[in-house]
C-alpha cells in the first residue's frame, strides 16, 4: 500500500500545507510525491528533502505551468495505478484538481480531512466545522484532500527521496492561463503563520488595518487575516479573509481584534493553540471562545499593545 | 446558450445545526431549509447572463425528496425558465449527483454548468469538479467574476494567494464562490410567475444512474467545545499572560 502525495509548492519551496498533507498520509505508510509545473528543478530538490517520502515524482513540461486543473489531473490518473490512496492539501489547488482526479477513476472524493483512522476511515469536518463526521470509503482508491491545520507539518528537510522525472501527454488544451494577481507581502502566509493578527467590522476601514493592525502584526512577525464582514465592506482583499469561506487557520496566537465572533468566521480559526479576543463589546461571542479576552477600545488598546511587545 | 444550474436544498445557513443523539447525522428534521448560498449566487449570474442576452434557457435541477422542489420554485423565481427534479429518498454523494447532472447535461443540449463551489451542509466542494471530469470539460473553480465572448469563458477565480484568470473554452463547468455577485430577492411578481413555469420529475433509474453512495459514515459527533477563558484588565495583563502563561510571545 503506497500513497501517492500531490505536492504545492512556490518560489519558496514546498508548501506548509503540502507538508502538513505528508504527515496525515504517512500515518498509512510509504509515500511518494508529485511534482508538476515548468521548470521545477529547484522545487523537487526541495521536495525530496522532506522526511518521509521515499521518491518524488517530477514531471516538468509547459502543460502543468500554472496548475491548470485539466492536464494536471488527467496526469494523476495516469499515475493512479500504482496506488491505493492519492492525498493533496486542501488548497485551492488541491480543492480543484482532486474531485476531478476522482471522478475519472469512478471515485468519491473525501474533502478536507482532519484525521486519518485507518486505510479506509477518515473524520471529516461537516457544516462549517459545526460537526465531525467519520467517514468509510468503500472505493478501491482514496482520494483525498488534508485539512492542513489539523496535522502538525513534517520538518522542511531530513529526508533523501529519489527523483525520477514522469511525462505523460496532457490531452488537448481546454483551458489557458491569462493572468494572476497575487498578494505581495513581507509577512507569513496566513496558513502558516504562527502568529495572526485579524481585525473585523470594528477597524472600521481598511487604513486603520494599515495603521493599527500592521505594527502589531510587524512585531510579533505575524500574519494579517479579517473576518468575512471586514473583507465585504472592502477594508482588505478577500484572500485576508479567515473561516469557512476563507482560509482554515491555526496558529499558536491568533488575535482577534473587533470581531465579534460569528460562526462563519469561528469556523475558520478554533483550532487555534492560543485566542485572544479584543472587543468593546464585552457579550460578543468570540470571548466564548477565546483564552484571554480584553474589553475595550480597539483604538486605544492596539497602539498600547504595539509599544508594549 | 443554454445553461443548467444545480441547485441543493440544504439546512438554512443561520440555524445552529444539532447532532443528533445517537450520533448518526445532524439533526434535519423539524429544521428549517432554503437553497445553498453559493447555489443562489449561481442561478443570480445564470439570470445575469440571461439579461445581457448570452443566456437563452436556464434550467434549474435540484435532486432529493419531493420538497426540493421548492428550492427550484425558488430558482425559477429568481429568473431561471424551467425545473428538473431528479426524486429520490436516497442520499446522495457527488459522484453520483454529477453522473446524474451529465445526464442531464448530454439531453438537453447545455452548453454551460454554473453551480455553488460547495454545499454548506457536507461542504464536500466536489460536484462541479467532478461533473467536468465526467463531461470531458473545463472547470473554473471558485469563480468571482466570468465574462463570457467568443466561445470562451473568462473567469476570474480565488486561490490562495490572491485571484487568477483563466479562460474556458466552451462548453465549460463554472463554479460560484462567494463574491461573484449579490444574488436578487425574488420579487412578489416574480414568485407568482414562477408558479406557472413547468418543474419535470425524473429518477435516477430513468437517466441511468445508480445513487449508491460509496461513503458509509460510521459516526456523527460534536466537534471538541473550547471553553471561554479569562478576561485581563488592561495590556499590560495580557501581555504578561501571553509572555508568562501561554508563552506564545
Amino acid at each position: 500500500m503506497t500513497s501517492l502525495l500531490i505536492l504545492d509548492f512556490d518560489e519558496h519551496g514546498i508548501k506548509q500545507p503540502s507538508r502538513s498533507a505528508l504527515a496525515a498520509a504517512a500515518k498509512l505508510g510509504e509515500v511518494h510525491g508529485l511534482l508538476a509545473g515548468a521548470g521545477i528543478a529547484a522545487a523537487a530538490a526541495a521536495a525530496a528533502q522532506l522526511p518521509g517520502l521515499a521518491k518524488i515524482l517530477v514531471a516538468d513540461d509547459a502543460a502543468y505551468a500554472n496548475a491548470l486543473a485539466e492536464p494536471f489531473a488527467s496526469l494523476i490518473v495516469s499515475l493512479a495505478g500504482q496506488y491505493s490512496h492519492i492525498f493533496a492539501a486542501a488548497t485551492a489547488v488541491g480543492k480543484n484538481i482532486m474531485p476531478r482526479v476522482a471522478a475519472l477513476l469512478d471515485a468519491q472524493p473525501i474533502s478536507d480531512i482532519s484525521d486519518v483512522i485507518d486505510a479506509d476511515t477518515f473524520i471529516r469536518p461537516i457544516y462549517a466545522g459545526n460537526a465531525l463526521a467519520t467517514v468509510k470509503s468503500s472505493d478501491a482508491i482514496k482520494i483525498l484532500t488534508v485539512r492542513a491545520s489539523s496535522f502538525d507539518p513534517v520538518a522542511p528537510t531530513g529526508g533523501a527521496a529519489t527523483i525520477e522525472a514522469v511525462a505523460h501527454a496532457p490531452g488537448p488544451v481546454q483551458s489557458t492561463f491569462v493572468s494572476a494577481e497575487l498578494s505581495k507581502s513581507e509577512r507569513p502566509e496566513l496558513t502558516a503563520a504562527k502568529i495572526i493578527v485579524s481585525g473585523g467590522r470594528g477597524m472600521q476601514n481598511g487604513e486603520n488595518f494599515g495603521k493599527l493592525i500592521d505594527p502589531v502584526a510587524d512585531k510579533l512577525h505575524a500574519a494579517v487575516g479579517a473576518s468575512r464582514a471586514a473583507v465585504d465592506a472592502g477594508f482588505v482583499p478577500n484572500d485576508y479573509q479567515v473561516g469557512q469561506t476563507g482560509k482554515i487557520v491555526a496558529p499558536d496566537l491568533y488575535l482577534a481584534v473587533g470581531i465579534s465572533g460569528a460562526i462563519q468566521h469561528l469556523a475558520g480559526m478554533k483550532d487555534s493553540k492560543v485566542i485572544v479576543a479584543i472587543n468593546k463589546d464585552e457579550d460578543a461571542p468570540i470571548f466564548q471562545v477565546a483564552d484571554y479576552g480584553l474589553v475595550g477600545d480597539l483604538f486605544t488598546i492596539l497602539p498600547e499593545l504595539e509599544k508594549s511587545l | 446558450m443554454k445553461l443548467l444550474v444545480a441547485v441543493k436544498r440544504v439546512v438554512d445557513y443561520n440555524v445552529k445545526v444539532r447532532v443528533k443523539s445517537d450520533g448518526s447525522a445532524v439533526e434535519t428534521s423539524g429544521v428549517k431549509m432554503s437553497m445553498n448560498p453559493f447555489d443562489e449566487i449561481a442561478i443570480e449570474e445564470a439570470v445575469r447572463l440571461k439579461e445581457k442576452g448570452i443566456a437563452t434557457d436556464i434550467l434549474a435541477v435540484s435532486m432529493g425528496v419531493t420538497q426540493c422542489q421548492e428550492t427550484i420554485r425558488t430558482a425559477l423565481a429568481m429568473g431561471a425558465d424551467r425545473g428538473i427534479l431528479v426524486e429520490t429518498d436516497a442520499a446522495l454523494e457527488p459522484l453520483a449527483v454529477a453522473k446524474m447532472l451529465k445526464a442531464l447535461v448530454v439531453r438537453e443540449g447545455i452548453e454551460l454548468v454554473i453551480m455553488g463551489k460547495q454545499a454548506i451542509d457536507d461542504d464536500m466542494n466536489a460536484t462541479g469538479q467532478m461533473l467536468a471530469a465526467l463531461l470531458g470539460w473545463p472547470q473554473g473553480t471558485f469563480a468571482s467574476k466570468v465574462e463570457i465572448a467568443d466561445g470562451a469563458a473568462m473567469v476570474t477565480r480565488e486561490v490562495d494567494g490572491g485571484l487568477e484568470t483563466v479562460s474556458l473554452k466552451l462548453p465549460a463547468v463554472i463554479t460560484a464562490d462567494l463574491r461573484l455577485n449579490e444574488p436578487r430577492y425574488a420579487s412578489l411578481p416574480n414568485i407568482m410567475k414562477a408558479r406557472k413555469k413547468t418543474i419535470d420529475t425524473v429518477t435516477p433509474a430513468d437517466l441511468g444512474v445508480d445513487p449508491a453512495p460509496r461513503l458509509t459514515t460510521l459516526k456523527v459527533s460534536e466537534p471538541p467545545v473550547r471553553k471561554a477563558g479569562i478576561k485581563v484588565g488592561d495590556v499590560a495583563a495580557l501581555v504578561d499572560k501571553l509572555r508568562n502563561e501561554a508563552k506564545v510571545i
